[in-house]
């Protein structure tokens, strides 16, 4: 009775857990499935490296939104990266013992605030600080450049576009980045510090010649998991980009991504128009899962998390 | 020997900075939504449905917070179970498997899977099919988030139970799958819980996956085979509408998620602490 009872609870747990597989495996035949006519029609390789989003020829290729959302999430680790890593020297290094725990919960309170309120914040209160303040600045001194100038001139106004969505991006991204980075940096031996310390070394040499390079694969696996959310966030960055399928003129202008494509045209999309933003999903579903198994391999082994 | 004093000086300097911007922003986006949240919360906001923007009366969002309950609990039903059973799989019986690896490894991975992926998945088997967006379809997608993160939690809080107490019950004799339901579930049921009340302040900030498969209605609902109203697609269709009286619901509505959300947070962190 309770062998039985037993190796029922077993293959219970056991479907359980293969339902995850399941669902991975259903996401991916779905989306390939749904975009079939959309491969069909325009092929893999033009439908990457097109810039066409036409509703009235009926022609839709991906390269603008695939641009948009690899420049929003370079800008935005750009700007992220260094800040968490700030933030994670200043967590182990340097701040009270009494306010550690305080401020790391702090910054990672950052991840939990739903990305939704992050697009509403962002479009009413941030960009248009932005575009009076950090926006006017860079378009000064960078946009009289020759060749590379006109990517930093202002030719719209309102304060939606690929700057404003890369800096409200970096904010969402840097509490995964900071915490990851901390979690490595307290894994750094005191012996390899003290040795450090004890041939007078200063705190800072310390830092950057023991700690970072000792988390080197930890911070690269935080960066990773970063660069997943960065790319998938939708809600916030469909607020401030403003999804226009123009050319890309500038960063101060609005452009639009994978993500915000999907957020604005889905629900009013058919056929072809419909087949192409489930190919923009697998195309997404398929870089994340990529990105992210890298993560995990960086990961491996470095913090049990 | 100055210069290189001065270098860690400015470090220093530079990370503490750092550290004041993370915190700026937290305090910069908690302090706008308090601001704009807390003047149009009124009794109105909880009992009341919408009204039209133009009449006396701005209405509520009943009709979004009842729809909002409906939807997590729907999730919760189905997610927590067999996360939780998949979660023990992963942590006794596969403890040693390959397969628990594999699916350990992609439940990490299913983990940070972008949200609006889920939505074109759910709308594609649950709302195009039957073509309607419907509350099921929105219960099904948050369930879809959440189980990844229950399976994971509950591997993690089981794998702690030390596995001496597991000896002590099978020395009494104890079969397998009564040792796991009535000593390691007990000894593990904080962590567990706290994985729950967390992925619960998950699933109710998402929007994305809901814009696809419940979407939204102007109307009290419990109908789950209709579409069904969410606080947050409600958030993203008033806050971008030129009505007054929208924008001002919406900022009381994503005063009301966003401060639940941190609370969850907050009260789970301390909870799993003591």
């Amino acid at each position: 009775m309770d062998r039985a009872l037993n190796q029922t609870y077993k293959v219970v747990t056991l479907l359980s857990a293969l339902v995850i597989i399941a669902v991975i495996v259903g996401i991916f035949a779905t989306l390939l499935y749904q975009s079939f006519p959309a491969i069909k029609a325009f092929g893999i390789f033009d439908f990457i490296f097109g810039t066409e989003w036409n509703p009235s020829t009926e022609v839709y290729n991906g390269g603008r939104p695939l641009l948009g959302t690899i420049i929003t999430t370079i800008l935005a680790l750009s700007i992220a990266i260094p800040i968490a890593i700030g933030i994670a020297i200043f967590i182990t290094e340097l701040c009270p013992a009494i306010l550690r725990q305080p401020v790391g919960t702090a910054i990672e309170l950052l991840a939990a605030i739903p990305s939704i309120i992050y697009g509403m914040w962002g479009l009413f209160v941030f960009a248009p600080i932005l575009e009076r303040t950090i926006q006017p600045a860079i378009a000064f001194i960078f946009g009289s450049l020759p060749v590379i100038g006109s990517f930093f001139q202002v030719s719209y106004g309102g304060g939606a576009n690929i700057f404003t969505t890369a800096m409200v991006l970096a904010v969402m991204v840097i509490p995964f980045i900071a915490s990851i980075t901390r979690d490595t940096f307290m894994q750094v031996p005191a012996v390899l510090k003290e040795s450090a310390y004890g041939i007078g070394a200063t705190k800072w040499e310390v830092i950057k010649d023991v700690v970072i390079p000792y988390s080197k694969a930890g911070t690269a696996g935080g960066i990773i998991i970063a660069t997943g959310r960065a790319l998938g966030e939708t809600m916030a960055v469909a607020y401030v980009i403003d999804n226009r399928h123009g050319a890309l003129e500038s960063i101060f202008s609005p452009f639009t991504t994978i993500t915000s494509v999907l957020a604005n045209e889905f629900n009013e999309a058919s056929g072809i128009h419909l087949s192409s933003l489930f190919f923009l999903a697998l195309i997404l579903f398929v870089a994340n899962l990529l990105i992210l198994s890298a993560a995990k391999y960086m990961l491996r082994g470095s913090i049990a998390k | 020997m100055r210069s290189r004093k001065l270098t860690n000086l400015i470090a220093l300097t530079i990370s503490a900075l750092c550290a004041a911007v993370g915190l700026f922003f937290l305090f910069f986006i908690l302090f706008d939504v308090l601001r704009n949240g807390i003047s149009s919360i009124n009794w109105a906001l909880f009992t009341q449905d919408p009204a039209p923007p133009f009449g006396d009366s701005a209405g509520g969002l009943r009709n979004a917070f009842v729809g909002q309950g409906i939807l997590t609990l729907v999730a919760v039903i189905i997610g927590v179970p067999l996360g939780m059973l998949g979660g023990t799989f992963l942590a006794e019986y596969g403890r040693f498997s390959k397969v628990g690896r594999v699916v350990s490894v992609l439940s990490d991975i299913a983990v940070s899977m972008p949200s609006i992926v889920i939505g074109t998945f759910v709308y594609a088997i649950l709302v195009k099919p039957l073509h309607t967006f419907n509350g099921w379809a929105g219960a099904a997608a948050l369930a879809v988030i959440m189980l990844p993160v229950i399976i994971r939690t509950t591997e993690d809080m089981m794998r702690l139970v030390p596995w001496t107490l597991r000896e002590a019950a099978f020395a009494l004799g104890a079969p397998y799958h009564k040792v796991i339901i009535q000593i390691v579930y007990k000894a593990a049921s904080r962590g567990i819980f706290t994985g729950i009340l967390l992925a619960i302040a998950r699933i109710a900030g998402e929007t994305a996956p809901l814009l696809f498969t419940s979407f939204n209605n102007n109307f009290f609902s419990l109908d789950m085979t209709e579409p069904m109203p969410s606080l947050t697609v409600t958030i993203y269709q008033y806050a971008a509408s030129p009505y007054d009286s929208w924008v001002q619901m919406a900022w009381a509505a994503a005063f009301v998620i966003t401060f639940f959300i941190l609370i969850l947070n907050i009260a789970g962190r301390l909870w799993i602490k003591r």
